[in-house]
C-alpha cells in the first residue's frame, strides 16, 4: 500500500502547485493591485511607490515564486480591510468553518445512512419511494432559501435558536442543517445502491446460513461493505463544503472562512481573498488524498498484500 | 416421492415429505420443485443428482429456509431431528441454522465476507450459538481448521479471505459449517467450482469428516462420478421431481428410470465403457414448468415413452429402491 | 485523485443507436413517469417564460409606490388585481416571476451549452486518444475540482462587475468538470466498438470519426449531464444573485428577489416563499427529467 500512497501524494503535490499558480494569477489578472492598495483616487506617484514597495514591477514568475516562498513560510501578507496579518485571521476563521463542515457531514450521514439502509431493504416499496422522493426534493431546494425557512421557523416563530453570530453551539445548529442537507441525497442513493448490490452477494447468504439474526447480517456484514464508497464521498464532500459554506455563513453571520471570503471579496481585500482560495484548494487536495487512502485501507484486499 | 408413510428409525436426521417450491414469475407460477420426499439418517450420505435447473439447489434452500423472496415453499412434512421446521418461528429457525443444520455453497471465492478475517467469521457462528468467550471460540476454530486439513491454523485466523486460494476457502467454509457440530450438513456442489485435483481432495475430506463426526450429509451434484465415489444413497432429480431413489449400489447397477439410465450412459465408467464406444446422450430439453403439469415430465425425451405416460404416473418400488415410471422394468 | 473519480465512473455503455432504435423505445418513454412528469413540468415553465410578455399582467419593472407590498390573493388584504402580490417597490410579483423564469432558463441553458462544449471536447479527446492527452485532461480536471467554485465565481464576478452575461461566462468556464469526466468514460467505452474501428479502417479522419461515430453514441450521456448541470447552474446563479454578486437589480432573477425580500420576510413571508418555491419546483422538474433520461438512455453508464 506504500506505493499507492506515494503515487497519490505526488499527484496531490502537483495539483497543489497548479492551484497555487491559478490563485496567484486570479488576482493579478483582475486589475492593478497597486491601485487597490493605494486606494481610489491616489496620485500616480503614490501608485508607483506602492508598486515598487510591494515589488509589483517585477516579472510575474518572479513575483509568483516570491509569493509562494512567503506563503509556505506562513507569511500571508496583510489584510487590507482588517489591517492585520492575514495568516492568523484566516486560520482563526478556518477553525469555525471546519467545525461547521464536519458537523454538516455528520448530520448528512446521520439522516442518509438509515434512510439508505431502509430504502434498500424495502426496495420498490412505499418506504423506498418516499426515501427517493425526499432525495429529489432535497436536491431541488436552494440552500439559501432553506436557510431562510429554517430561520423563519426556529428563530422567528419558535424562538428556539439565535439567528446570527457564532458564540455558542446554538448558533451552529441551523447552519449545520442548512449546509448538510444538500449532501444527504447523494449519500443516501449511493448507500442504497451499494446495499442492494451487497445484499445479493454470496457472503450474505453464508451469513444467513449461519443463523445470524437479521440485524447482524445487515449491519455487520452488508453495511460494512456497502458504506465504503459513501465514506470516500463524504471526505470529498467535506472539501466541497469547506469551500461552499460562503452563502450559509453569510446568511447566519457565522464568523468562518466563508464569511471572511465574502467580506474580502466585497471589500476587494486581495491578500485575504487569494489566500483563502489557495488554502481551501490545498485542504481539498489533502482531503481527497485522505479519502483515497481511507478507501484503500477499508478494503483489506488493498491494505493487506 | 409420495410413498406410504413408514415409521422411521430413531437416527433419522432430516425428513421431508411432499416438499414443493413455487416461484412467482411475470408469466405465472413456476413449479420448480414438486412433491419431493426423502430422508437422511445419521452417518449417511445422500446424493441428490440432476442437471442444472432441476431444482436441487432450491430444494436445499427450502430446507434451510433460505429461499429468495420470490419463492415460496410448502410441504406435508419438513422436520429436522423430529422438530417441525414448517411452523417454527423465524427465531427458532435462526437458532437451528448454523447450529444443528449447516450448508456450504458452490462458490467458495465469494462465499466469505472480504472485510473480515477468517477467524472473525469462524468464531462468529460459535459465539452466536454457544456463547462463551472468544478464547474458547478461537480454540474451536483452530481445532476445526486442523480437521479440514489446513496447516498453520492459528496464523490463518488472522488472514483475510482474499489471501487464500479457492480450495482453502472451501475448507474454511466446511470448517465454518462444522463449528457448532451440526447433525446435518448440506453441501451444494461444493467442489464444482474448483480444480479437478482439489475436487477430489474436498470430496474425500467431506467423506472422512462424515465418518468421523457421524453427521448426515446431503451432497448435491450434477456429477455422477461424485455420486459413485461417496454416496450411500442416491436421489435422481429431473424437472423438479425425484424420479428415482435408492442405494447407490442398486441405482448404478440396475437403474429403473429411463433418465437415470440415460445419465449413467453419458459418463465413461472405467472397466465398463468399451474403448472407442459411444457415450450416450439424452435428446431434447427440460420442459417449461409453468402452469398445470400432467403426467411424466420426461416423456418427450424418453426412448421408452408410451401413451400412458401422459396420465398420472405411479411410484414403483422394490424394497428401498423407488422410481416413478410406467415401466416395471426397462428393456435392456 | 482524478483517476479514482474517473475510474469510478467507468461502466458498460450502450451505444445510443441501439438504445433509441430498439423497439418500444417511445413506449418506454411514455411509461417512465419521471421523464414525462419532469419534461411536462419543464415545458410548462418554458412556455410561461416564452409567453411572459403576453401572460404577465404588468411590466415587471414598473414600480407602483401606492401599492407597496400587497399580499397575494389568498390573503385577506390581497386581490386578483395582483394575484401574487407586489414587492416593496410596488412591482407585480406574478409578472416578475414570469420574467424571472426567463432568466433562470437562460442561465441554465447557456451555462450547460458553454460548459458542455468545453467539457465534452476535453473528455472526448482524453477518452479517444488516451495516453498523454488523458493524463493532461485528468490533471486539469483534478485541479479544477480542487478549487472552490462558488468562491472563485464570487471573486471573478466581483472583479468584473455583476451582470447576467458575466455570470453566464464565469459559470460556463468553471462548470465543465462533470462533462469532462463523464464524456471521457463514455468515449473510452465507445472507442473500442466495431463501427468505430470500421470507420478508422476506412481511412476516416480523426475529426470525422469523433464527430460522426463517437459523438452520436455518447450523446445520451451528454444530455443527462447537461440537464443536471443546468439545474446546478441555476442554483448557483440564484446563490450569487442572493449575495449581490450575480445578476443586478432591477432584473427579476428569483435569487435576487429573495435577497431583496429577506428583510421583510417576517411580515411578508410570501415575498421569499414564492420565488423560492418557483426555484425549487424548476430544479425539481429538471432533476426529475434528468433522472428519468438517465434511466431511459444510459442506465448503466458513468452518470
Amino acid at each position: 500500500m506504500g506505493g499507492y500512497i506515494f503515487k497519490r501524494l505526488g499527484l496531490a503535490l502537483a495539483v497543489a502547485v497548479a492551484v497555487s499558480m491559478i490563485a496567484f494569477l486570479l488576482l493579478r489578472l483582475s486589475g492593478d493591485p497597486a491601485i487597490a492598495i493605494a486606494g481610489e483616487g491616489a496620485r500616480a506617484a503614490d501608485i508607483e511607490l506602492v508598486r515598487k514597495t510591494y515589488g509589483f514591477d517585477r516579472p510575474l514568475p518572479v513575483q509568483y515564486v516570491d509569493w509562494l516562498g512567503k506563503t509556505l513560510r506562513g507569511d500571508l501578507g496583510e489584510s487590507i480591510y482588517f489591517k492585520q496579518p492575514a495568516a492568523p485571521l484566516i486560520l482563526a476563521k478556518l477553525q469555525v468553518t471546519m467545525v461547521l463542515a464536519l458537523w454538516s457531514i455528520v448530520f448528512a450521514l446521520a439522516i442518509s445512512l438509515p434512510l439508505g439502509v431502509l430504502a434498500a431493504l424495502y426496495r420498490n416499496s412505499l418506504i423506498d419511494r418516499i426515501c427517493l422522493a425526499l432525495a429529489v426534493f432535497g436536491q431541488a431546494l436552494p440552500n439559501f432559501f432553506f436557510a431562510l425557512l429554517l430561520i423563519m421557523l426556529f428563530s422567528i416563530t419558535l424562538h428556539w435558536l439565535p439567528v446570527s453570530g457564532s458564540d455558542s453551539w446554538r448558533h451552529f445548529v441551523m447552519p449545520t442543517i442548512a449546509l448538510g442537507y444538500y449532501a444527504a441525497p447523494a449519500f443516501m442513493r449511493l448507500l442504497r445502491a451499494g446495499m442492494i448490490e451487497v445484499m445479493d452477494a454470496d457472503y450474505i447468504r453464508t451469513a444467513r446460513a449461519k443463523g445470524l439474526p437479521a440485524r447482524t447480517v445487515v449491519f455487520k456484514h452488508a453495511l460494512r461493505n456497502a458504506v465504503v464508497p459513501v465514506v470516500a464521498l463524504a471526505a470529498v464532500q467535506l472539501g466541497f463544503l469547506l469551500g461552499g459554506s460562503v452563502v450559509i455563513e453569510t446568511i447566519f453571520a457565522l464568523d468562518g472562512l466563508g464569511y471572511l471570503a465574502y467580506q474580502s471579496i466585497t471589500f476587494k481585500d486581495f491578500p485575504v481573498m487569494q489566500n483563502i482560495v489557495l488554502l481551501l484548494s490545498v485542504i481539498y487536495v489533502v482531503l481527497t488524498l485522505a479519502s483515497d487512502v481511507a478507501n484503500a485501507w477499508l478494503d483489506p484486499r488493498i491494505r493487506v498484500r | 416421492m409420495s410413498a406410504v408413510p413408514k415409521a422411521r428409525p430413531d437416527d433419522t436426521v432430516l425428513e421431508i415429505e411432499d416438499l414443493s417450491v413455487d416461484i412467482a414469475t411475470p408469466r405465472g407460477r413456476l413449479r420448480a420443485v414438486r412433491e419431493v420426499s426423502f430422508h437422511v439418517s445419521r452417518g449417511e450420505t445422500l446424493c441428490i443428482v440432476g442437471e442444472s435447473g432441476c431444482g436441487k439447489t432450491l430444494t436445499s434452500l427450502a430446507v434451510m429456509g433460505l429461499l429468495p423472496a420470490v419463492a415460496s415453499r410448502r410441504a406435508r412434512k419438513l422436520s429436522l431431528l423430529g422438530e417441525d421446521l414448517l411452523e417454527a418461528s423465524p427465531r427458532r429457525v435462526n437458532a437451528l441454522r448454523g447450529d444443528r443444520m449447516a450448508m456450504i455453497f458452490q462458490e467458495p471465492m465469494t462465499a466469505l465476507n472480504p472485510a473480515y478475517t477468517i477467524g472473525n467469521q469462524l468464531t462468529e457462528v460459535y459465539l452466536l450459538h454457544r456463547g462463551g468467550g472468544i478464547a474458547r471460540a478461537r480454540e474451536r476454530a483452530v481445532e476445526l481448521l486442523g480437521k479440514v486439513g489446513m496447516a498453520s491454523a492459528a496464523e490463518r485466523l488472522q488472514q483475510y479471505p482474499h489471501q487464500l486460494s479457492g480450495g482453502l476457502r472451501q475448507r474454511v467454509m466446511i470448517a465454518m459449517a462444522l463449528m457448532c457440530g451440526p447433525e446435518l450438513l448440506i453441501a451444494d456442489e461444493p467442489s464444482t467450482a474448483l480444480d479437478v485435483t482439489i475436487q477430489a481432495q474436498i470430496l474425500r475430506l467431506l467423506a472422512d469428516l462424515q465418518k468421523d463426526l457421524g453427521i448426515a450429509l446431503v451432497l448435491i451434484t450434477h456429477d455422477l462420478g461424485v455420486v459413485a465415489r461417496i454416496a450411500d444413497r442416491v436421489a435422481v432429480m429431473y424437472a423438479g421431481e425425484i424420479v428415482e431413489e435408492g442405494t447407490a449400489e442398486r441405482v448404478f447397477a440396475a437403474p429403473r428410470h429411463p433418465y437415470t439410465r440415460g445419465l449413467i450412459s453419458c459418463i465413461p465408467i472405467p472397466g465398463r465403457t468399451a474403448t472407442g464406444g459411444r457415450l450416450g446422450t439424452i435428446a431434447g430439453v427440460v420442459p417449461h414448468l409453468v402452469g398445470e403439469i400432467r403426467g411424466c415430465t420426461f416423456r418427450e425425451r424418453c426412448p421408452y415413452a408410451r401413451a400412458e405416460c401422459a396420465a398420472e404416473v405411479a411410484v414403483r418400488s422394490i424394497g428401498e429402491h423407488r422410481w416413478r415410471c410406467v415401466h416395471e422394468e426397462l428393456p435392456a | 485523485m482524478a483517476s479514482t473519480a474517473l475510474d469510478a465512473a467507468t461502466a458498460i455503455v450502450e451505444p445510443a443507436g441501439t438504445v433509441v432504435a430498439a423497439p418500444g423505445f417511445w413506449r418506454r418513454v411514455w411509461k417512465n413517469k419521471a421523464v414525462v412528469g419532469g419534461f411536462g413540468w419543464l415545458l410548462l415553465i418554458v412556455a410561461i417564460a416564452l409567453l411572459a410578455p403576453w401572460i404577465a399582467p404588468y411590466d415587471p419593472y414598473a414600480q407602483d409606490l401606492a401599492n407597496r407590498t400587497v399580499p397575494p390573493f389568498w390573503y385577506d388584504a390581497g386581490s386578483f388585481a395582483h394575484p401574487f402580490g407586489t414587492d416593496p417597490l410596488g412591482r407585480d410579483y406574478l409578472s416578475r416571476l414570469c420574467y424571472g423564469a426567463r432568466i433562470s432558463l437562460l442561465i441554465g441553458a447557456s451555462v450547460a451549452m458553454i460548459s458542455g462544449f468545453i467539457g465534452t471536447t476535453m473528455g472526448m479527446l482524453a477518452g479517444y486518444f488516451g495516453g498523454k492527452a488523458d493524463l493532461a485532461v485528468s490533471f486539469i480536471v483534478t485541479t479544477r475540482l480542487a478549487m472552490p467554485v462558488i468562491l472563485v465565481a464570487l471573486a471573478t464576478v466581483a472583479l468584473l462587475g455583476g451582470s447576467l452575461w458575466v455570470v453566464i461566462m464565469v459559470l460556463g468556464l468553471l462548470k465543465w468538470d462533470r462533462f469532462a469526466v463523464v464524456m471521457r468514460s463514455a468515449t473510452q467505452q465507445v472507442r473500442s466498438l466495431d463501427y468505430v474501428a470500421a470507420a478508422q479502417a476506412a481511412g476516416a479522419s480523426t475529426r470525422r470519426v469523433l464527430l460522426g461515430e463517437v459523438l452520436p453514441n455518447v450523446l445520451p450521456h451528454l444530455i443527462v449531464v447537461a440537464t443536471l448541470e443546468a439545474a446546478s447552474a441555476i442554483l448557483l446563479e440564484a446563490a450569487l444573485s442572493f449575495l449581490g454578486l450575480g445578476v443586478q437589480p432591477p432584473l427579476p432573477s428569483w435569487g435576487l428577489m429573495i435577497s431583496e425580500a429577506k428583510t421583510y420576510m417576517f411580515f411578508s413571508f410570501w415575498l421569499i416563499a414564492i420565488p423560492g418555491a418557483a426555484l425549487a419546483l424548476l430544479i425539481f422538474g429538471i432533476n426529475l427529467a434528468g433522472d428519468g433520461l438517465r434511466d431511459l438512455l444510459a442506465p448503466d453508464g458513468p452518470t
